[in-house]
Order: structure tokens, then C-alpha cells, then sequence
């Protein structure tokens, strides 16, 4: 199948790397996807907080584009993206006079939404179309050398209404058992449902870099030698701010250094890809120590 | 049904108390809450067992506690369906309120935030000579805030309160537009001007805690975003969240897409000299990794047509 891909706003801006290592790994896996360069930015929750008819129009829009280009499914890659997604899908399908309301905005383009499209994150389709042991069969490392500690994202996680979880259990514990099927350890910890901050990073940047810090500090302290996320949103605050949440927050102002890897980078590594050609030399908490330990100490995986 | 309970015990006022996890196996029938097997142990096991309830039918609000790391009212959980695979459930006091005992918390700071937005109708103008009579077209919207039973499990899962106890935080906040919606209040734009302050409307981060742990559908967090928009309606725009906002709006509707660095430039307020200059050092970081986002934004090419479908919408053009 042939995957309507919508990298979002922050994979072609702020977080460059996700989008090369995406489509590097998809290349691999051989994920057919076609770019949707006419969708618009989903409003990522703050231009629904200013008027939610907006966001929901700008949404059902993008959705009627894929659906007249004969696409069943949008990929996501921010788990931002496709929360938003969900729920402006999820409000207009249970209100036909709704869903008419939200059609006649876009009208003028020549676009509809008839409903046939289904919004799904890449780790999503991975762990419940493609399938774990699929994407295992392209590994050629084993990352037991690693501890990871994942961190979701709100939109992916709630609310629950709108995810499909009841219909698609392992969605709730996708990133899990994408770790696992790497060979890392999970780093499980309460923090990885939680907020990252990013929100609020030019509102309140004291009580987000507190969030940063308190995260990014317990997947350390227990241990973590990485911490991944399928959110680009999270990875903006995680990674950029990690250093000055750790200098205001942390015990003598001490680093965290906790590379944060996009979902992507984390497949690339187990896939046998070098560090540049996931793009981590563009993250600013180091990761050359991380690359490192992959070069010597995992295993190479035979089948 | 056999069900295992990991519950945890704290007893403060023991000296040299710790929090500690203890197990409990019981056989119970299989639609049994969680709160019916709490009772059970402290009845049958140990009487010492601290759990606060009263109804057992989700209406008084008074056990809410954490189910495997999340916010529900005791009585309205069944163990069947918490109890996955078999799996311990596990059973804490709510988060961000101290313990008075295992799971029993000390919801001050619950009524001194519910309190402080001073939760009662401030009328305006001269007393009519009957009732205030409202509108069922004005009251309706208002229904499901009503329906707040002040459990507090919003206030436990909130992650905003979690790292900054000055924040209002969800269930004052719902209580906050109960008040600030109701068209027989006339202190709506003070208390607007009030909410805009630090601690109020814009440090809530979104995180959606509130409304998925909200028993009773409040949907606490709608109720704060619109808030947002009524303050910016009422003239508070001079902040960072009013102005995060609006250029947010303005780059999707003129780009099609996000500009982050103009978002974080007009958010920080362009006056705002030593708010820019803190900027600085991350805006050099990213530039030296080579990805500083370029100031002028990314542009799709449909974007004219993002900005009528803005125009539809927000303004009714054609």
C-alpha cells in the first residue's frame, strides 16, 4: 500500500534530521509513500485553542486531498500531527451536519471529504500493519549494548477517544515494543506520558525546562543511554533546551547529556546505518558517545 | 475472579515512615470495583488501611486515587477492567497533594485554587425585582462544567502543577469559566484579567491529562483554551501566550505552515530586548548544527488557499 506521508511543519524546520533518517528507513523497509506537499500545517492544537472550526477545516482539507488522490492512509511522523489529526477526524465523522459545515469551506477548492482515510503515525503502522517481527528481519544489529527510555508525546497518547486504542491495543505500547524488537532495554519510567514542555517553552520557559530537566533527568538517573521519541515537538525541547533545563534544574547545575533520538534514528541504528546518515551530528546534545558504543559494542545480527 | 492489588501504604506521621507497595490477593466477585476490593482489605485484612470514600456510586468525589499510574474515582473502576492479563493492580493516592495517610490525600490546595477564583456569581447593575433568568441557550454550554464533582483527579494528573504549585490547575480553572461564561456575571472581564496573570490560562501546557482522567467529562482543558481566546477578545493580548498564538495563526495562514523561528521571536515579544537575547545562544547552536529554521518560513504551494479557507472560517468572507 502506498502511504499518504505528511512529514508535518517541524520534520522540514527545526528538526531537519527526521525527516533524512525517515526516509532513509523507509527506503529500507520498503514503505511506498507519497509526499503530501498541499497539506497544511494541522494547527497543532494552538490554532484550535484560537477557533476549532479552523483547525478541524484545515485538517478535513488535507484529508480530502489524500482521499481524491485515491491514498487510503496518512502517515504521520509527530506525534502532534497525528493526534491533532485523530481528533478533527474523530469530530467530524460523528456529526454528518458537522462534516457538511467543515465540506463547505473547502468547497471552493474543489474538495470533499467523503471519510475514507485513516490517520496513522509510522510507529503505529509498524507495529500493527508491517509488524514487528517484519521490521526486525532488516535489522542487522542488536542493540543490547542500549538502554532506551521512550517518550510518546500527549497527542498520541490522549485523549484515548480519539486513538483507537480500544480497537488497536499495541498502539499504546508501540514504542516499547519497537525498542524491544532492537534488542535495547526499555527504560521504562511514569515521565514518558507526560509533557515535555515544549508547549509552553516561550510562554513559561521556567516551568517547561523543569519538565525537560525532570524527564530527561529520571531516564538518566535510571539509567538510560538514550531516550527516543516519535514527536518532533518533544525533540525540539528534550534535545535543544536539555542543557540549560539541566544548568537551572539539576544538583550544581550538572549536564544530563541523554542523546534524544527521533523513532526513525533508533530503526536506522539496528538497521546498521552511520550516525551522519541519520543526521545525529545535528542534535545538540551529543551523540557521538552513543554512535560510539553501537560501532563497538553491539552485535551483528545473522540470518 | 482472583485479583491481585499492589497498594501503596505511607503513614507520615510514624517516625521514620516510608512509602512502601503491599500486596493483597483476593477473591472477588467479577464485577467488583476497586474501590469494593479496597473495602474488602481493610475489612477482612488489615483495619488499619486508609481509603476515603463515601457514595460508592461516583457521585460524592471522594475516592479518587491513581489505577496504574492514572487518576479514576475508585468506585467507578471495575478490577476487570484494569486488571490486565492477570497483572497486580496497582493503587496509589492521587499525585500532586501530600498524603495524610496510604491513600488518602490532603486536598488543600485543591480548594485554596478553587477558592481563589472566587467561585460564585458577581452580578453587576441593579437587582432585578425576581431572578436572574438566564437563557437555557446561555446555560446549556455550561451543563457539562456543573457536572465537576471535585474529585480532584484533573488536579493529581496535572503537569503543569506538577512542576509549579502556583498554577491554578484544572478543576479552578473549569470552575474559573463557569463563572467567566455565565451571562448573569458581570465580573467577567476581571476575572479574565485575573486568569491572563502567571499561574492562569496560558501555563497549562495541553498535555490532555485533565480530560482523559476527568470522571465526569469537565473536559477541563477546553474550558482553559477558551478562556484563552475570551481574554485575547477582551483586550489581554499583550502577553507571550496571547502573542504565540496569533503568530502561529499568521504564519499557517499566510505560509500554509509554521514558522517556528518568527513564533519564537513573537512570542518573546519584539521589545522584549533581554527576551530576545536569551534567545540568542540556542539560535547560534542551531545555526552552527545547520538547522536553524529559516526566519523566512517554509511556504506550500496551495497556500492561498489556506488563507480563504482562514477567511471562511474566521470571517465569513467568500
Amino acid at each position: 500500500m502506498k502511504y499518504a506521508w505528511w512529514p508535518g511543519c517541524v520534520a522540514r524546520g527545526g528538526t531537519p534530521e527526521l525527516y533524512t533518517s525517515t526516509v532513509a528507513v523507509l527506503k529500507r523497509l520498503g514503505i511506498e509513500v507519497e509526499e503530501m506537499h498541499d497539506f497544511s500545517c494541522t494547527g497543532a492544537g494552538v490554532l484550535q485553542e484560537r477557533n476549532l472550526k479552523l483547525g478541524d477545516a484545515l485538517n478535513i482539507r488535507n484529508f480530502a486531498i489524500a482521499e481524491k488522490m485515491g491514498l487510503k492512509e496518512i502517515m504521520t511522523i509527530c506525534s502532534t500531527c497525528q493526534g491533532v489529526m485523530g481528533q478533527a477526524h474523530w469530530r467530524v465523522m460523528r456529526d454528518p451536519e458537522y462534516l457538511r459545515e467543515i465540506n463547505a469551506t473547502i468547497a471552493e477548492e474543489g474538495l470533499e471529504y467523503m471519510g475514507g482515510v485513516v490517520v496513522k503515525h509510522l510507529v503505529w503502522i509498524l507495529v500493527e500493519e508491517y509488524g514487528v517481527e517484519e521490521l526486525k528481519k532488516h535489522f542487522t544489529r542488536n542493540l543490547s549494548c542500549l538502554r532506551v527510555a521512550p517518550f510518546y508525546g500527549c497527542y498520541i497518547l490522549r485523549p484515548t477517544n480519539s486513538l483507537g486504542f480500544e480497537k488497536a491495543p499495541a498502539r499504546e505500547t508501540s514504542l516499547e515494543a519497537v525498542i524491544a524488537a532492537t534488542g535495547a532495554e526499555v527504560v521504562d519510567f511514569r515521565g514518558k506520558k507526560a509533557c515535555c514542555g515544549l508547549p509552553i517553552l516561550l510562554i513559561n520557559q521556567e516551568n517547561s525546562l523543569k519538565m525537560v530537566a525532570q524527564h530527561t533527568g529520571t531516564a538518566k538517573d535510571l539509567g538510560a543511554d538514550a531516550m527516543v521519541t516519535p514527536c518532533p515537538l518533544c525533540h525540539l525541547n528534550l534535545d535543544g533546551y536539555q542543557d540549560k533545563a539541566a544548568s537551572k534544574n539539576r544538583p550544581g547545575g550538572q549536564r544530563i547529556n541523554l542523546p534524544i533520538l527521533h523513532f526513525p534514528q533508533l530503526l536506522g541504528l539496528a538497521m546498521g546505518m552511520g550516525p551522519e546518515e541519520l543526521g545525529m551530528p545535528k542534535h545538540i546534545v551529543g551523540t557521538r558517545e552513543l554512535a560510539a558504543t553501537v560501532r563497538q559494542k553491539a552485535t551483528v545480527v545473522n540470518r | 475472579m482472583q485479583a491481585t492489588v499492589r497498594v501503596r501504604r505511607f503513614n507520615p506521621e510514624q517516625p521514620g515512615a516510608q512509602p512502601r507497595f503491599e500486596e493483597f490477593a483476593l477473591e472477588v466477585p467479577q464485577n467488583t470495583t476497586v474501590l469494593d476490593a479496597l473495602i474488602k482489605i481493610r475489612e477482612d485484612t488489615d483495619g488499619t488501611f486508609g481509603v476515603r470514600c463515601s457514595c460508592r456510586a461516583s457521585i460524592c468525589g471522594s475516592c479518587a486515587m491513581r489505577v496504574n499510574g492514572q487518576a479514576k474515582l475508585a468506585c467507578k473502576t471495575k478490577i476487570i477492567d484494569v486488571a490486565s492479563n492477570g497483572q497486580p493492580v496497582i493503587v496509589e493516592p492521587m499525585g500532586n497533594m501530600p498524603v495524610i495517610k496510604d491513600l488518602i490525600t490532603d486536598m488543600t490546595i485543591f480548594w485554596d485554587k478553587v477558592r481563589q477564583v472566587e467561585p460564585y456569581l458577581q452580578p453587576e447593575g441593579p437587582e432585578p425585582q425576581g431572578e436572574y433568568i438566564a437563557s437555557n441557550e446561555s446555560m446549556n454550554h455550561l451543563v457539562g462544567v456543573m457536572n465537576c464533582i471535585m474529585c480532584g483527579a484533573c488536579v493529581s494528573d496535572c503537569t503543569s502543577l506538577a512542576v509549579d504549585k502556583n498554577f491554578i490547575a484544572p478543576a479552578a480553572l473549569a470552575k474559573a469559566y463557569r463563572f467567566v461564561a455565565d451571562p448573569r456575571d458581570g465580573a467577567k472581564k476581571r476575572r479574565l484579567g485575573m486568569l491572563n496573570e502567571y499561574g492562569g490560562v496560558w501555563d497549562c501546557t495541553r498535555c490532555m491529562y485533565c480530560i482523559e482522567v476527568c470522571p465526569k467529562g469537565v473536559a477541563p482543558m477546553d474550558r482553559i483554551m477558551k478562556m484563552r481566546d475570551l481574554a485575547m477578545q477582551h483586550g489581554y493580548n499583550n502577553t507571550a501566550g496571547a502573542r504565540h498564538t496569533e503568530s502561529f495563526a499568521r504564519s499557517v495562514k499566510s505560509d500554509g505552515l509554521l514558522n517556528e523561528t518568527r513564533l519564537a521571536i513573537d512570542s518573546t515579544g519584539l521589545l522584549n530586548i533581554p527576551g530576545q537575547l536569551a534567545q540568542v545562544p540556542i539560535g547560534i547552536k542551531t545555526l552552527m548544527k545547520g538547522k536553524l529554521p529559516n526566519p523566512l518560513g517554509h511556504k506550500i504551494p496551495a497556500r492561498k488557499r489556506i488563507k480563504k479557507v482562514f477567511e471562511k472560517v474566521e470571517d465569513g468572507k467568500r
